[in-house]
């Protein structure tokens, strides 16, 4: 017990202080104020995580009341082996390479134009902001009736502008158009959380700099590159993972607007899982699956964390 | 020195990217106000082509969301002599009559108790650990910090099976306890790193001050820390509201009928004949504008908030 986190806090106390302190001790409180966060977290987070690994290895159904076995590793060579895993693997690659894609350079070049500081440029950055703290859910389940063929206002506006008919194409019903329906609402949903991002960047650079380089004549063009975008990088790198390990999650807004159909085209992983887990209850290899997810996810964001801390060293 | 400075952007530049981001902000608002809007058509110039911008608002919406409503012949209709309020009114004309309230009522105070109830606790636990994160010097810190940060990596589908089985074992499934719980505990991480930022900047010579003037550890904490903290612990509470607010996964998946949410709720209402636009809509609208008023009231303070701390203003 000597060793536990509270005891350390406790010793971390300037012992003058300490000395002077009525009540209870340094050490009963670190573990009052710490200890039910921890357990908390312990029991819906770690204890679930574990019962998982566990589950992953057995046989279990949890809609049926049967003997349950352990089957070893036979879960996790299923689904590796599974052409539809990989199916879904690809949907979830294009949806994440082409939303963060799409959003860095929507967002950045925002964050660029907004940090010009034009008149009123805080109200239009809170318009801009408002998608983002709405529910997905909700707002995706609209999105479905704003892409409508014929009635939706979005084959509307496209229809007017290209030319084509508004009923000739329907964006959560086709094979081809499904993947970019999701990535255009989640763009619109998520660019302004690059952007804000990105414009605290923009903020944090001294104007002495600026002025250092114009001194030395540089032309904006090149203060630009060797400036503005290695000062704003690790700030971009910091939006990159937080939307990476969100889209990776990706639940919500996708169930709502295309429920992963048509066919699988959008059928992302977490809804893949939840498919497996709670219509098919396989739960075992549901576990399998969860397991495999979440070690990737974990497995990439700490590779990309070591690659944004050597940027941030520089 | 002249006031011309080489960082303050030409009247031109300002011009060019003011006109950019106002038209990206009409496009980003466009659908929101499109649900607006929406809530207040007649299903018929919902779904009308070309889509209808002006139109006759109606009230038909909010009183197809708040109620249920059957059909009835023409004779019964007859019998029960003329509507005698606005709502009543509107009804007949499709010869329908008012069966009773719709479950919207209910879900929409599911999601206040839920949402406050989890914000409450996790106010609480969360201004606690980021206390003592803040003022003691720990060797494990960074990896306790860094453990209740990973607990926000896991989709939560993933973690949902088990829950999902120790909630049924343990009698909370569908319950506003077992969200509460949940939610709190989803949320937090996002409380704790919040908060400890904020604490952080507090000077630790004020509670060195009040101890020293004999005051119990508990004493300085309420009377000096949470005082100067009120705040972030504020702004901490407003997104940990919106993030339960919003909630759907987990919603979805543990609750269906007495603890069940408005986000999974509202998908499903449907009207005669596919979904009815108007009454979604309209439900939208209750249950986002409350989030959109907030953000823009509260614009100042939020930034910390979606950026989970990394970002310091």
């Amino acid at each position: 017990m000597a060793n536990s986190p509270a005891d350390k806090l406790a010793q971390a106390t300037p012992p003058g202080i300490a000395n002077r302190v009525r009540g209870l001790s340094d050490r009963a409180i670190a573990w009052i104020f710490v200890g039910p966060s921890i357990f908390l977290l312990l029991a819906v987070n770690i204890f679930p995580l574990i019962w998982t690994i566990n589950l992953s290895f057995t046989n279990f159904k949890a809609n049926r009341n049967r003997e349950v076995d352990y089957i070893g590793l036979r879960n996790y060579e299923r689904i590796l082996t599974d052409e539809d895993t990989w199916i879904t693997m690809q949907a979830t690659a294009h949806f994440l390479i082409s939303t963060i894609v799409i959003q860095v350079l929507i967002g950045f070049t925002l964050a660029y134009l907004i940090n010009k500081k034009f008149k009123g440029n805080d109200l239009w950055t809170t318009i801009i902001v408002l998608p983002m703290m709405l529910s997905p859910a909700v707002v995706g389940n609209f999105w479905t009736f704003l892409y409508q063929p014929q009635i939706g206002l979005f084959n509307y506006i496209v229809a007017f502008f290209s030319g084509v008919d508004p009923s000739s194409f329907s964006m959560i019903g086709e094979v081809a158009l499904a993947p970019w329906a999701i990535v255009i609402v989640d763009t619109w949903m998520w660019t302004p959380f690059v952007m804000l991002i990105c414009l605290a960047g923009l903020r944090s650079i001294p104007d002495s700099i600026y002025e250092a380089a114009e001194c030395d004549r540089a032309s904006k063009w090149r203060q630009f590159w060797t400036i503005t975008i290695p000062m704003v990088l690790p700030f971009l790198m910091l939006a990159v993972l937080f939307r990476g390990i969100e889209n990776f999650k990706m639940f919500d807004l996708v169930v709502q607007l295309t429920g992963g159909g048509p066919g699988s085209t959008t059928e992302l992983t977490s809804i893949n899982l939840k498919r497996e887990a709670f219509e098919k209850w396989r739960t075992g290899y549901a576990s399998a699956y969860a397991v495999i997810l979440f070690v990737t996810v974990f497995g990439l964001a700490s590779i990309y964390v070591k690659a944004l801390n050597k940027v941030k060293e520089r | 020195m002249s006031s011309y400075s080489v960082t303050e952007p030409s009247l031109r530049q300002k011009w060019m990217a003011g006109i950019l981001v106002i038209l990206y902000a009409v496009i980003t608002i466009l659908p929101l106000l499109w649900i607006i809007a929406t809530g207040f058509k007649s299903p018929a110039d919902a779904i009308a082509y070309p889509p209808k911008v002006v139109f006759e608002p109606t009230l038909e919406g909010y009183v197809n969301l708040f109620t249920t409503r059957t059909r009835v012949t023409e004779e019964t209709l007859a019998e029960l002599g003329p509507p005698t309020t606005w709502y009543d009114r509107i009804v007949r004309q499709y010869d329908m009559i008012i069966a009773g309230p719709s479950r919207y009522g209910e879900r929409f105070l599911n999601s206040i108790i839920i949402g406050f109830g989890s914000t409450f606790l996790c106010i609480i636990l969360g201004t606690a650990a980021a206390y003592a994160f803040s003022r003691f010097r720990v060797p494990l810190k960074d990896d306790l910090l860094f453990f209740i940060l990973s607990t926000r990596m896991m989709p939560p589908i993933a973690v949902a099976i088990p829950i999902f089985l120790m909630f049924r074992t343990l009698g909370l499934n569908d319950t506003h306890a077992g969200m509460i719980l949940l939610y709190t505990a989803v949320n937090l991480s996002l409380s704790v790193w919040l908060l400890k930022g904020f604490i952080d900047e507090i000077p630790v010579e004020y509670e060195e001050a009040a101890l020293i003037d004999g005051y119990t550890r508990f004493q300085a904490f309420y009377k000096v820390v949470l005082p100067q903290a009120a705040t972030g612990i504020a702004s901490t509470a407003i997104f940990c509201l919106i993030f339960a607010w919003n909630e759907y996964a987990f919603a979805v998946l543990l609750t269906s009928g007495t603890a069940q949410t408005a986000p999974p709720f509202i998908p499903t209402i449907i009207g005669v004949g596919g979904q009815d636009w108007p009454a979604v809509a309209a439900g939208a609208t209750l249950f986002l504008v409350p989030v959109m008023v907030f953000t823009i009231l509260l614009r100042k303070h939020l930034l910390r908030g979606i950026t989970f701390g990394a970002v310091r203003k």
